[in-house]
């Protein structure tokens, strides 16, 4: 070969070098689960629908995450959203408004008029789902999108249970309850109101039903011992909140006393002020702090001008006035006595006290397990009767309109598996990507987006929505400031930081990989991921 | 925090790319046909900051020529990495003459396309030169002034890691006060690399009001990648000096290049910022700004400041070194940035 002058080899690419040799340890790209979608009693993927809404994509945004909720529009007014007590921004400056985005897409969704995707191939099989609640709802959901054909069974004249009848419109509109339950019916679910199960073996063969999932929620109050004169009016709460649906509004009077501390007692409260009381007072024998009623409702009812008794508990209620008694915590928290009385003027009393469940459904059923005034289920939903499945307020569980949402997806799993015999194995569960997965240094500073509140003044004498929604700007604003927590969304970061080129881009939507050719594991692509979707895994040497 | 509008994602330009960002405003390195310039396969150690802030750099300067680009490298670390023979790592027109020499070769391969052109061959090809702190600050220095005042057709390119580190971490001109290097220990009174020597070059190339300097880091790629553009943009001679991390050297983590270079930047001991006809134009404000304790810390080359008795008073020396920069380049003055 004719070569110039002391030149013997060929001119060659380093690319015969293959530098990977060197490596001790390799990056391997990972989806960690974000600690938004871990809180989720839902079970949704919120970092996933984000991802969509971050771009403008509103509908795919939506289409996701009605995976696992049909309700994002309810969800976004009534969820207490935990995924936001998760989000790891709140250690940057404040977690991400994931509620309010979603109520976004939601009310973008009935707006549009976007409907589910329809089933797919027909199972064959019958489910009865008794209850038109969250829980009930949501499974129907479910297993209708499973091919199942599914009846409702509502003891009330309208769906919604809870929802409807213990929430009241001004945290959640009806017409918006109304639009999602429509959504669901739509899916070809059929609704039978009126129709209240007294015997669910019965029922099941009458229909023949090859399952049911039971979620009559629990909605009858809990009454407590007061020795009260013939003329003081003593209510429960699920009645008065029941009573608003209907044409009678209830009459409480101009000065309203209600019994406990939970956020049923904090609604009646706000409802009694919209109905025209001008003093509705709330009796609790523990402190504020110990109280069960979230946080920002009770903030939202003294700025409404509820008025708040703590350590009290009501000895005696007489003609238009009630007895109180003062109480001091103990050491272990609980409350005593300490025989100091107080006189409160009260034309009605309000027993917000916590609700129970109507079993009679069951009786007579076999093999059911209740405990405590709830009916025991097994890791898969199922209650001690075969085929018998139940979720939501009447299950063991923190009561919320997310926990019945979250027990009737699971339910209905598990539903479509047993009908097939077969058992439904959830999938494993990624690694959490916490806080110190994040490189934080690639974000920017973002505050957090307000929703704009209804005024005070109508606050107190209207029925209108309190919380208001945010616009396109500033909902995609606020999905914009996810962090993507443990799932890659596309910075190209280990892309451009390999000194090595060993990052190989595969395209928008396809991510990346890596070339294990050239990679000499120097971690650099893994520190600088901002979202710790990359992982390093010793070599075997 | 101070605030930022999110203008189209939570990461704003901090990351290399950005999915939601018009193509044209995407970096060069997120795109999928960069020139990767700096080809996989090279020597350099695992995290070297010297050939990632290479590609960074030339990958810029050919997106900004059209690819119509020609590199004279001097000796050091980043031509023994990239071409031992007979292979090469480098996808451009790539020279190597002498340790000293480049500048002048980089003057001589301009002059000959300045030519070329008058006589109508070839089209605009245009000129980068680029070495390391050793070949830039201390044995290029000649060629690279004189190439200056010429004010030649040139973009000088010194990628700093503050030592000679192939041949075994020896000080240059560009090394830190107190930094342990094997030609400036850490023994005596003052141990390692000694107090008010070395030189500062981007200074010097400013005193020469030449059309652009700047510094970068590889830690800003944006930041870097507009600097090659700008300069690439303008005639005669100009000099971007870019700060890279040395894992071997400074004894860091290899995958802590890129935070080290931040950190640098962070502190204010490595001010970036633009200049023009020998003024001042821009500073790349301190987002965070740390204590340099943060940055030394890290460093191995660092670790006789921090015993069983921290160095304090040494510490604040350099301090006081970051504290001047600050106050020099307005690095916390916010209105002057980018």
């Amino acid at each position: 070969m004719d070569k110039p002058f002391a030149i013997t080899l060929n001119p060659g690419s380093s690319l015969a070098n293959h530098t990977g040799s060197w490596r001790t340890s390799r990056p391997v790209y990972v989806d960690r689960l974000p600690p938004c979608n871990a809180a989720c009693p839902a079970g949704e993927n919120i970092q996933g629908w984000l991802f969509h809404a971050e771009s403008g994509d509103y509908e795919k945004a939506w289409r996701v995450l009605v995976e696992n909720n049909p309700m994002p529009a309810i969800m976004g007014r009534v969820c207490y959203h935990p995924c936001e007590t998760g989000c790891n921004r709140q250690h940057l400056d404040d977690a991400v408004g994931i509620n309010s985005v979603e109520r976004f897409l939601g009310d973008e969704a009935i707006k549009r008029g976007w409907k589910f995707d329809k089933p797919g191939r027909s199972s064959g099989k019958r489910v009865l789902v008794v209850g038109a609640g969250p829980s009930g709802l949501s499974a129907a959901y479910h297993l209708a999108r499973l091919g199942h054909a599914v009846e409702i069974h509502e003891a009330g004249p309208l769906a919604g249970g809870m929802m409807r009848f213990g929430i009241p419109k001004y945290r959640l509109p009806r017409e918006v309850l109304d639009a999602e339950v429509g959504r669901i019916l739509e899916l070809g679910v059929v609704l039978r109101l009126d129709t209240k199960v007294d015997n669910i073996a019965e029922s099941m063969k009458a229909g023949k039903f090859d399952a049911a999932f039971l979620a009559v929620g629990a909605h009858i109050g809990k009454r407590a011992y007061i020795p009260a004169g013939d003329a003081t009016k003593i209510i429960d709460a699920v009645s008065v909140l029941r009573s608003m649906e209907g044409e009678e509004k209830p009459l409480l009077g101009r000065r309203v006393v209600i019994y406990g501390g939970g956020n049923t007692a904090i609604d009646v409260a706000r409802t009694a002020k919209r109905l025209g009381a001008s003093e509705s007072i709330i009796v609790y024998r523990r402190t504020r702090e110990k109280m069960p009623a979230h946080d920002f409702e009770v903030e939202e009812a003294l700025q409404e001008g509820v008025m708040m008794k703590w350590l009290s508990t009501i000895k005696q209620a007489g003609e238009g006035n009630i007895t109180i008694e003062k109480m001091v915590l103990d050491d272990k928290g609980f409350p005593q006595s300490t025989g100091e009385f107080e006189t409160l003027e009260a034309d009605s009393v309000v027993l917000a006290l916590g609700q129970d469940v109507d079993l009679s459904l069951l009786e007579g059923v076999p093999g059911l397990e209740i405990n405590d005034g709830v009916v025991q289920v097994g890791d898969n939903m199922m209650t001690g009767s075969d085929g018998i499945f139940a979720g939501g307020d009447m299950v063991p569980s923190e009561r919320t309109v997310t926990v019945g949402v979250g027990h009737g997806k699971k339910a209905s799993y598990h539903i479509d598996a047993w009908l097939r015999g077969e058992t439904y194995v959830a999938p494993p569960k990624a690694e959490i990507a916490g806080f110190e997965r994040l490189n934080t240094w690639y974000y920017s500073e973002a505050p957090h987006t307000m929703r704009p509140m209804l005024n005070i003044i109508r606050r107190q004498s209207t029925f209108d929505e309190v919380l208001g929604g945010l616009d396109e700007t500033n909902a995609q604003f606020e999905a914009r400031r996810c962090l993507s927590c443990g799932n890659c969304f596309e910075c190209d970061n280990c892309y451009g930081v390999c000194p090595d080129n060993a990052v190989i881009k595969l395209g928008p939507g396809k991510r990346f990989e890596f070339n294990y050719d050239y990679c000499k594991g120097c971690g650099m692509c893994v520190a600088e991921c901002p979202c710790g979707a990359i992982k390093t895994v010793e070599e075997e040497i | 925090m101070p605030l930022q509008p999110v203008k189209f994602y939570q990461t704003g330009t901090f990351t290399v790319g950005n999915r939601l960002l018009a193509p044209e405003e995407r970096s060069v390195q997120a795109n999928m046909q960069r020139t990767n310039s700096l080809n996989s396969g090279h020597r350099a150690c695992q995290g070297c900051g010297e050939a990632l802030g290479a590609r960074y750099a030339i990958d810029a300067a050919m997106n900004a020529s059209n690819r119509q680009l020609i590199a004279a490298n001097a000796t050091g670390c980043l031509e023994v990495f990239s071409t031992p023979y007979p292979e090469t790592s480098w996808q451009i027109p790539w020279i190597h003459s002498l340790f000293g020499n480049t500048a002048a070769v980089a003057t001589g391969i301009a002059a000959a396309i300045k030519i070329k052109k008058q006589k109508g061959q070839g089209g605009d090809v245009r000129v980068v030169a680029q070495g390391g702190d050793g070949g830039t600050t201390d044995i290029g220095f000649g060629c690279l002034s004189g190439m200056f005042e010429r004010n030649d057709d040139v973009l000088y390119i010194c990628y700093d890691n503050g030592g000679y580190m192939n041949t075994g971490v020896q000080r240059s001109s560009a090394t830190p006060a107190a930094a342990r290097t094997a030609t400036t220990m850490p023994l005596g009174p003052e141990p390692g690399n000694p107090f008010g020597q070395g030189k500062f070059v981007p200074a010097i190339a400013m005193a020469h009001e030449i059309p652009y300097v700047a510094t970068a880091t590889v830690a800003d790629l944006r930041d870097l990648e507009h600097k090659i553009t700008k300069a690439m943009g303008m005639r005669g001679a100009r000099y971007i000096h870019i700060l890279v991390p040395c894992p071997l050297g400074w004894g860091t983590a290899s995958q802590d290049t890129i935070h080290l270079a931040r950190l640098a930047k962070e502190t204010g001991i490595f001010p970036v910022f633009g200049a023009e006809y020998g003024e001042l134009k821009t500073a790349l404000a301190i987002r965070r700004q740390l204590p340099v304790e943060d940055y030394l810390r890290p460093q191995k080359r660092f670790a006789h400041l921090f015993g069983k008795s921290p160095a304090v008073a040494t510490i604040a020396r350099i301090q006081a070194l970051a504290d001047k920069n600050i106050r020099k380049y307005g690095l916390l003055d916010r209105e002057g940035s980018r």
